[in-house]
C-alpha cells in the first residue's frame, strides 16, 4: 500500500500543488515585489526601493487598525474559545438531540461574511435606532457588533473541533480519575483539558489568524465608520491600495507588513500552547 | 477489488482533466483567454464573461486580425443599451465588441484589475484630471481621431498638456428634482423660489405641515455607500465652485472652505426635513431616496437627469428640476450644476488593430443612425457631439430651461477633488454630525474638508 502510495505520489499532488502555485505562491512572490515599487496596474511596475514602506510606518490610520485589530483579535479569541468549548462540553453529555443542536450551531459558518455582514448590520441598526443612533455612529458599537457577528459565525466551527477532541479522550482515564475522587472541576482541569491541548492549539491559531485576517464581516458591518475608526487592517489595506491615486505600491507594502505580524503572532502562539501538550 | 481500481482511476482522470483544462487554458494567449478566465476564475460574473467570449471567438473567425473592442463602462443604468448596441455593431461590421459595466465606486478597483490582463479594456473611462492622473501613460492621444472633430465644444475634450487624453460622452445636470403635483398641493409652486432663503421658507412650511399634507419636504439623505456621493461630491461642488470663482482658479492644492457655512445650511435643511430621523441617515440607501420620491412621501429629491428611467413613473408632468442654492450672494442667477464626470479613454497599451477598431467604434456611436439613437434615446443621454438628437428626458429638458433662461450653470469641480480618500472624510464627517448637530462636530466637517485636503493633495502622487 505504502509503495502504491509513492508512485502515485506525484499524480494526486499535482492539481492542489498546480493550484497552490497559480493561487499562493505566484501572487505572493508578486505582492512582495510590487511592495517596492510604483504602479498602476500590477503588470507594469516602475522600482522604487524603501519609499512605500516608510509610507506606510507614517500612517497613523494605520497604527490605529494595528491595536483595533489587536484588541479584536484578543477579545474575539478569549470568547470565540470560551464558549466552543462550553458549548461543546456541553453537547458530549448523554442528552437527546445533541446531533441536531451541533448542526444549527455549525450552521452559520455555512454563509459567507459579506452576507452575513450585512445582515447584521440590518438587526443591530435595527435595535439602535430605537436608542436614535446607529452602528456607524460609534466605533465600539461596531467593535461588539463584530464581535457578535464573528463569535456567532465561527463558535460552531470550533466547537466541532472540540468534540472531536472530546471525544478521543479515552473513557477508562476519566473512570480513573472519577473513581480516584477527583470532583467535576479536577477533572476538567487536571484531565479533560491537558488531555485537549492538540484541540486547543489549532482552536486557538484559527481564531487568533482569523480575527488578524477579518476582511469581509469588517467590510460589510461597519465599512471603517465613523471616519476609519472600525478600519481594521485588512481593510485598511484594501482601502490605501484603492483610495487614492499613486498608493498602490503603500497598500502593498502594508499587506507585507500585515503578513509577517500574523505569522509572527502565529507561530509565537504555536509555539506556547504545543510546549502544553501532553502525550496520552 | 478491480472495479475499484477502474474506478478510482476514472475519477482521478476527471480529476486531472480539470484541471489541466484551467492551467493550460490560463497560458494560452489572445481570444481565448476569456473563456479560460470564466473557467479557472469563479467570479460572479462568469456568466457574462463566458458570454463574451462566445461573442468573441465568434466574431474573431470572422475577423481576424481587425481588432477588437473592450468597453469598460461606468455607468450601470445604461448597462442594458450598450450591450444592445455592441451586439448591432458587431453584427453590422464583424467587429467583436465586449462591454463590462462597473460602478458604485467599483469602477477604478476594476479598472485597475482588468488593465493588468492580457485581454485588457481598448475603451475606458476616467472622471476628470484626478483620475486621469493615475491613467495618463495609459491614455492615447486623440486629437487627430476622427470622433475628436465631431465634438460640438473643445472643452468637452480633457487634455492632458497638449494630448488630448479623454472626450466627454455624455453631458449631465443634476439639481433638486422635484414633483410639481405635491409642490402645488403645498400651496407653491417652482416660481417661489428663487434664493436659499425663499427655498428654506418653502422646505420648513412643509415639514412643519408634515401630518396635515402626508408627505415631507425631502428624501432621505442616505449616506450609505450607494447614496453618499449625492452629497460628499456633487453638494460639495458648490462651496468649491463658488471659491474657485472667486478666486478665479480651476483647481487647487489647499482649499480655503469659504463657503463652507453655506454648505452647513444647505446640509441641516436637507437632514432636518427629510422623510427619516438625521441619526438614520447612514443606513439609508440611493434607493430608499428613490422610493421616497416614487412613491410620493417626499418633494424634493438631490439628483441628476441620469435619474430620469427610475423616477418616471410618477409622470412627466409632475417632473421638474431646481438648481440648488446654497445662499451665495446673485444665486438667482444661478442655474443647475451642468457638466461630466465621462470621459472616454483609448488605452494607448492595446495593439494597433484594437486602437483603431476602439476609434472606429467610437466614431460609429457618435455619427451612425442606430448609435445616435441608442446614445440619446435609450440611455438618454446629452452627447456634446454635431449628431445629438432632442432628449426624450423630461430632466434635461427641465434643466435646459434654466439655460435658456439665461441662468448660469454650475460647472462641476467635483472632478478636482483631491482623492477618493478625500471624499470619504467628507462624508464620515457629514454622517456623524447628522446625528448629534453641534458646532464641535460641524467644525470635524470643516477639518475634513480643508485640512483633509491639503493632506489629500499632498498624498497624491
Amino acid at each position: 500500500m505504502e509503495k502504491a502510495m509513492r508512485k502515485y505520489m506525484p499524480f494526486f499532488v499535482l492539481p492542489t500543488f498546480c493550484a497552490f502555485i497559480i493561487g499562493f505562491i505566484v501572487p505572493f512572490i508578486m505582492g512582495v515585489g510590487l511592495s517596492f515599487c510604483e504602479f498602476t496596474t500590477v503588470t507594469d511596475a516602475k522600482f522604487v526601493g524603501l519609499s512605500n514602506y516608510v509610507e506606510a510606518f507614517k500612517d497613523t490610520v494605520f497604527r490605529h487598525s494595528f491595536w483595533y485589530t489587536a484588541l479584536f483579535a484578543v477579545v474575539s479569541l478569549v470568547v470565540i474559545n470560551v464558549l466552543a468549548f462550553a458549548l461543546a462540553l456541553a453537547l458530549t453529555q448523554k442528552m437527546r438531540g445533541t446531533n441536531i443542536f451541533r448542526t444549527i450551531f455549525f450552521m452559520p459558518n455555512l454563509i459567507g461574511g459579506i452576507v452575513l455582514g450585512y445582515i447584521w448590520q440590518l438587526i443591530f441598526n435595527g435595535i439602535l435606532s430605537h436608542f436614535n443612533t446607529a452602528l456607524g455612529l460609534n466605533e465600539w458599537y461596531g467593535f461588539w457588533g463584530l464581535i457578535i457577528l464573528v463569535s456567532w459565525q465561527q463558535i460552531g466551527y470550533m466547537m466541532i473541533i472540540y468534540i472531536a477532541g472530546l471525544q478521543s479522550i479515552p473513557g477508562d482515564m476519566m473512570e480513573a480519575a472519577q473513581i480516584d475522587g477527583a470532583s467535576g472541576f479536577q477533572r476538567l482541569f487536571r484531565v479533560t483539558i491537558p488531555m485537549m491541548m492538540p484541540s486547543i492549539t489549532i482552536c486557538m491559531f484559527l481564531s487568533i489568524t482569523n480575527g488578524f485576517k477579518l476582511f469581509d464581516q469588517n467590510l460589510s458591518l461597519t465599512a471603517g465608520e465613523p471616519s476609519k475608526m472600525s478600519e481594521m487592517l485588512a481593510l485598511n489595506i484594501f482601502n490605501t491600495f484603492y483610495g487614492r491615486t499613486g498608493w498602490e505600491g503603500v497598500g502593498q507594502a502594508k499587506a507585507v507588513i500585515f503578513f509577517i505580524i500574523v505569522v509572527g503572532i502565529g507561530l509565537i502562539q504555536l509555539r506556547a500552547t504545543r510546549s502544553k501538550e501532553v502525550q496520552q | 477489488m478491480k472495479k475499484r481500481q477502474i474506478l478510482s482511476a476514472a475519477l482521478a482522470a476527471v480529476m486531472m482533466a480539470g484541471t489541466v483544462a484551467g492551467c493550460g487554458g490560463s497560458t494560452d494567449s489572445g481570444t481565448d483567454s476569456k473563456a479560460a478566465d470564466s473557467a479557472a476564475a469563479n467570479t460572479e460574473a462568469a456568466a457574462a464573461d463566458t458570454a463574451a467570449a462566445e461573442t468573441a471567438s465568434d466574431g474573431g473567425s470572422a475577423s481576424a486580425g481587425e481588432g477588437k473592442v473592450y468597453y469598460l463602462n461606468f455607468k450601470p443604468e445604461a448597462d442594458e443599451y450598450w450591450q444592445d448596441l455592441a451586439e448591432t455593431y458587431t453584427e453590422e461590421t464583424g467587429v467583436p465588441v465586449t462591454v463590462l459595466t462597473a460602478a458604485s465606486g467599483e469602477y477604478e478597483k476594476t479598472l485597475k484589475s482588468e488593465m493588468a490582463k492580457t485581454d485588457a479594456p481598448t475603451l475606458f473611462q476616467v472622471n476628470g484630471p484626478v483620475g486621469l492622473a493615475s491613467w495618463t501613460d495609459y491614455c492615447y492621444d486623440l486629437s487627430d481621431s476622427a470622433i475628436a472633430g465631431e465634438l460640438t465644444d473643445e472643452s468637452f475634450a480633457l487634455m492632458d498638456g497638449s494630448k488630448m487624453a479623454g472626450i466627454a460622452y455624455v453631458i449631465e445636470n443634476y439639481g433638486i428634482i422635484y414633483n410639481k403635483a405635491l409642490l402645488e398641493e403645498a400651496g407653491y409652486t417652482a416660481e417661489d423660489i428663487t434664493d436659499f432663503d425663499s427655498f428654506k421658507a418653502v422646505v420648513e412650511d412643509i415639514t412643519a405641515r408634515k401630518d396635515e399634507l402626508g408627505f415631507s419636504a425631502f428624501t432621505s439623505a442616505g449616506m450609505d455607500g450607494s447614496s453618499d456621493w449625492r452629497f460628499k461630491t456633487h453638494l460639495a461642488n458648490l462651496p468649491i465652485y463658488y471659491e474657485y470663482k472667486d478666486e478665479g482658479i480651476n483647481n487647487t492644492d489647499a482649499i480655503k472652505g469659504t463657503y463652507l457655512d453655506n454648505y452647513r445650511q444647505i446640509w441641516d435643511l436637507y437632514i432636518n426635513n427629510a422623510t427619516c430621523e438625521p441619526t438614520e441617515i447612514s443606513i439609508k440607501t440611493a434607493d430608499d431616496a428613490t422610493a421616497d420620491f416614487v412613491t410620493e412621501e417626499a418633494v424634493f429629491y438631490q439628483n441628476g437627469t441620469w435619474e430620469y428611467n427610475n423616477i418616471a413613473d410618477i409622470g412627466d408632468e409632475n417632473l421638474g428640476i431646481l438648481p440648488i442654492y446654497i445662499g451665495v450672494e446673485g444665486e438667482e442667477n444661478q442655474g443647475v450644476c451642468t457638466g461630466t464626470e465621462n470621459y472616454w479613454c483609448v488605452n494607448a497599451k492595446a495593439s494597433e488593430e484594437d486602437i483603431q477598431a476602439t476609434l472606429d467604434f467610437m466614431y460609429w456611436c457618435v455619427t451612425s443612425e442606430a448609435g445616435v439613437e441608442a446614445m440619446c434615446h435609450d440611455m438618454g443621454f446629452v452627447i456634446p457631439f454635431a449628431s445629438n438628437l432632442e432628449s426624450e428626458n423630461t430632466l434635461v429638458n427641465e434643466a435646459n430651461k434654466y439655460l435658456d433662461e439665461g441662468k448660469t450653470p454650475v460647472t462641476w469641480v467635483f472632478s478636482t477633488m483631491p482623492s477618493e480618500e478625500w471624499k470619504n472624510g467628507v462624508g464620515s464627517a457629514l454622517t456623524a454630525y447628522a446625528a448629534d448637530q453641534t458646532d464641535e462636530n460641524w467644525e470635524k466637517v470643516v477639518t475634513a474638508f480643508v485640512d483633509g485636503w491639503a493632506t489629500e493633495a499632498a498624498a497624491a502622487k
